[in-house]
């Protein structure tokens, strides 16, 4: 695979309109990374500016190539950035087929020297719009549309994926049936991808990196769970708080209807049967799932109770606090979150460095291990 | 008694300027249009002005400028000059140019909407497919404002075979050079020779049906397409 070596560098500094961005980060040039913050922020400014479709002085560099940079002048044109935009409405040209919509940037692309990494038969295929071919852009569904938007996006040869919502105006159940064909891109180390939304469950399964804006300016960026854990930033202090951490599939034991998972060595119980043994996947654990305990206290409903050690306090208002842990009892391990009373923190004498016991309400897969549906698992396409 | 030839003369003649002026309507409007569609200049409402005037001066205030233009002592006298004329007025180039740009609006208009209509997100999106500007309008642009160059075209070339006022004050009513259709009926009625009117104004009556109702089809067949 062609993966970009090294990162994304993106700086941009301006006023477009009456709005003033002061975007400043870096992130590797693998994996999904997510804008995220609340509407107005400059998300999708950012990822306009990075595609040239609007203009502010600045500098970005993608792995080796410098797409701009103020100071000597060097400004590629939107035509001469090799992006694959996905649109929050799928924008298909209404005037083409399926088929018309997905050859117009292969076309182009390999006209420009482009290799041609991505297959037409391939990405219909992986996309599950082979049927769809010789139809009119009218006459899709929802999810059809943003499907063929992303086959088209795919097979314009891409070296930098940018998406700008594009699942947001999708309905519920659609938004279901797409999100596996995402999932699929991020298991893509090959082409990194700017992704832009403002929900943050959406990011939780997708993201592997994050960037928070406010008022256009990041706020803090870098790897996903660092910043849901980041006890400064208003999502570690919403009511939905929640960490994501990874995870590899254990056994099933039919007798308890139970999967084992293991996140950083330390066995937690699922209920059904998920993935094969050895997959990679993700957990979602709530804050607010999560209780604290100095002894392993064995009798108890609670299945899933894992030694951790506290790294950091937080209060949040009058009542509650965010106690911030890592999995294991050793110095390093993956960020948890605890959302408990101040009175429960005050009774156990909680304090940063002591090894405590996590007892652990509800884990829920996020990953592909979850979604029977969508694109085949296991396939080298990408 | 008259010859058909009398009247196929000006038939022939108005088919010829039409379907010229449409040609060139379409050559020069679609920059135009394209231009006041997508330009930010403050001005362009001005331009845009400017080019619907016909919309609503009489066709004679147009004629009598154009008259004074063409005419010896204007720029058209001028260029005459170096074909060895006194003058462009009277000539059949004289209708061109006065259809051109009387029937101007009529074209430049539904283009404009047509461009207008889809906004900028096709042209983004063939942007970022690595589509050049030139590459975008002409693969993407104009198949989506295809309607409106249609309805462009036909409006164009319709209005031009019913003009009269400003084909008379430039144009007089010579035989074979500038008598059009609507000057040859003006001209038989005069002169009460009311069968040879008859055919023309007949013909003309068709042929303004069939245009119209075409169109109309034309509009609901694409309409019918797209949804």
């Amino acid at each position: 695979m062609n993966s970009i070596a090294g990162i994304i560098s993106v700086h941009f500094s301006g006023v477009l309109g009456s709005f003033k961005l002061e975007a400043d980060f870096e992130t590797p040039a693998r994996g999904i990374t997510a804008l995220f913050g609340p509407s107005g922020c400059g998300k999708t400014t950012i990822l306009r500016c990075v595609a040239g479709l609007s203009r502010l002085p600045g500098r970005l560099v993608v792995g080796t190539d410098v797409w701009q940079d103020h100071a000597s002048g060097r400004y590629l044109e939107p035509h001469e950035r090799p992006v694959g935009y996905v649109f929050q409405e799928a924008s298909l040209f209404a005037h083409l087929s399926v088929r018309g919509n997905l050859r117009y940037g292969l076309r182009r692309a390999l006209k420009r020297g482009g290799a041609e990494r991505f297959r037409f038969d391939e990405v219909v295929e992986q996309m599950g719009i082979g049927h769809l071919l010789d139809r009119s852009t009218g006459e899709l569904s929802g999810g059809e549309r943003q499907r063929v938007a992303l086959g088209r996006a795919f097979l314009s040869q891409p070296r930098l994926f940018l998406m700008d919502e594009p699942l947001s105006a999708l309905d519920r159940m659609t938004k279901e049936e797409i999100l596996p064909y995402f999932e699929a891109l991020r298991r893509s180390t090959s082409v990194p991808t700017l992704y832009v939304s403002h929900d943050i469950t959406e990011i939780e399964r997708l993201a592997d990196h994050m960037v928070f804006l406010e008022s256009g300016r990041v706020v803090a960026a870098g790897p996903l769970n660092d910043l849901l854990a980041n006890t400064r930033l208003p999502i570690a202090r919403s009511s939905e708080a929640a960490t994501v951490l990874d995870a590899h599939i254990g056994p099933y034991s039919a007798e308890d209807g139970l999967t084992a998972i293991s996140v950083g060595g330390e066995k937690l119980l699922i209920p059904g049967r998920l993935g094969k043994v050895g997959d990679r996947d993700r957990v979602r654990i709530v804050a607010t799932d999560v209780s604290l305990a100095i002894d392993h206290s064995s009798r108890t409903t609670i299945l899933n109770i894992i030694p951790v050690r506290v790294k950091d306090i937080q209060p949040l208002d009058s009542a509650q606090i965010n106690v911030l842990v890592t999995v294991g009892h050793r110095e390093e391990g993956q960020l948890l979150l605890a959302r408990i009373t101040r009175r429960a923190r005050h009774l156990l004498g909680l304090a940063p460095g002591q090894k405590v016991y996590a007892q652990i309400k509800a884990v829920s897969l996020i990953g592909p291990a979850r979604a029977p549906v969508g694109p085949q698992r296991g396939s080298s396409w990408l | 008694m008259f010859t058909t030839e009398d009247l196929w003369s000006p038939i022939r003649l108005t088919l010829a300027l039409a379907s010229i002026t449409t040609v060139l309507l379409l050559v020069v409007g679609t920059p135009i249009a394209w231009w006041l569609a997508r330009s930010k200049a403050r001005w362009k409402e001005a331009v845009a002005t400017v080019l619907a005037l016909p919309l609503v001066l009489p066709p004679t205030v147009l004629g009598f400028y154009l008259l004074l233009a063409l005419g010896p002592n204007g720029p058209g006298g001028w260029v005459a000059g170096f074909f060895g004329l006194r003058t462009l007025a009277f000539t059949f180039e004289a209708l061109v140019i006065g259809s051109v740009l009387y029937s101007m609006p009529f074209v430049v208009q539904p283009i404009r909407n047509a461009f207008e209509a889809f906004g900028d997100r096709p042209l983004e999106v063939a942007a970022t497919l690595r589509a050049t500007p030139w590459d975008a309008f002409r693969s993407v642009a104009v198949p989506l404002a295809r309607p409106g160059f249609m309805t462009g075209a036909v409006l164009g070339f319709a209005h031009t075979v019913g003009e009269f006022g400003v084909v008379l004050m430039i144009g007089g009513n010579i035989p074979g050079r500038t008598r059009v259709l609507s000057v040859a009926i003006f001209d038989y009625v005069e002169s009460l020779q009311f069968t040879q009117a008859h055919i023309l104004a007949a013909g003309m009556l068709v042929f303004s049906f069939v245009v119209i109702l075409s169109m109309t089809l034309l509009e609901k067949r694409v309409a019918q397409s797209r949804s």
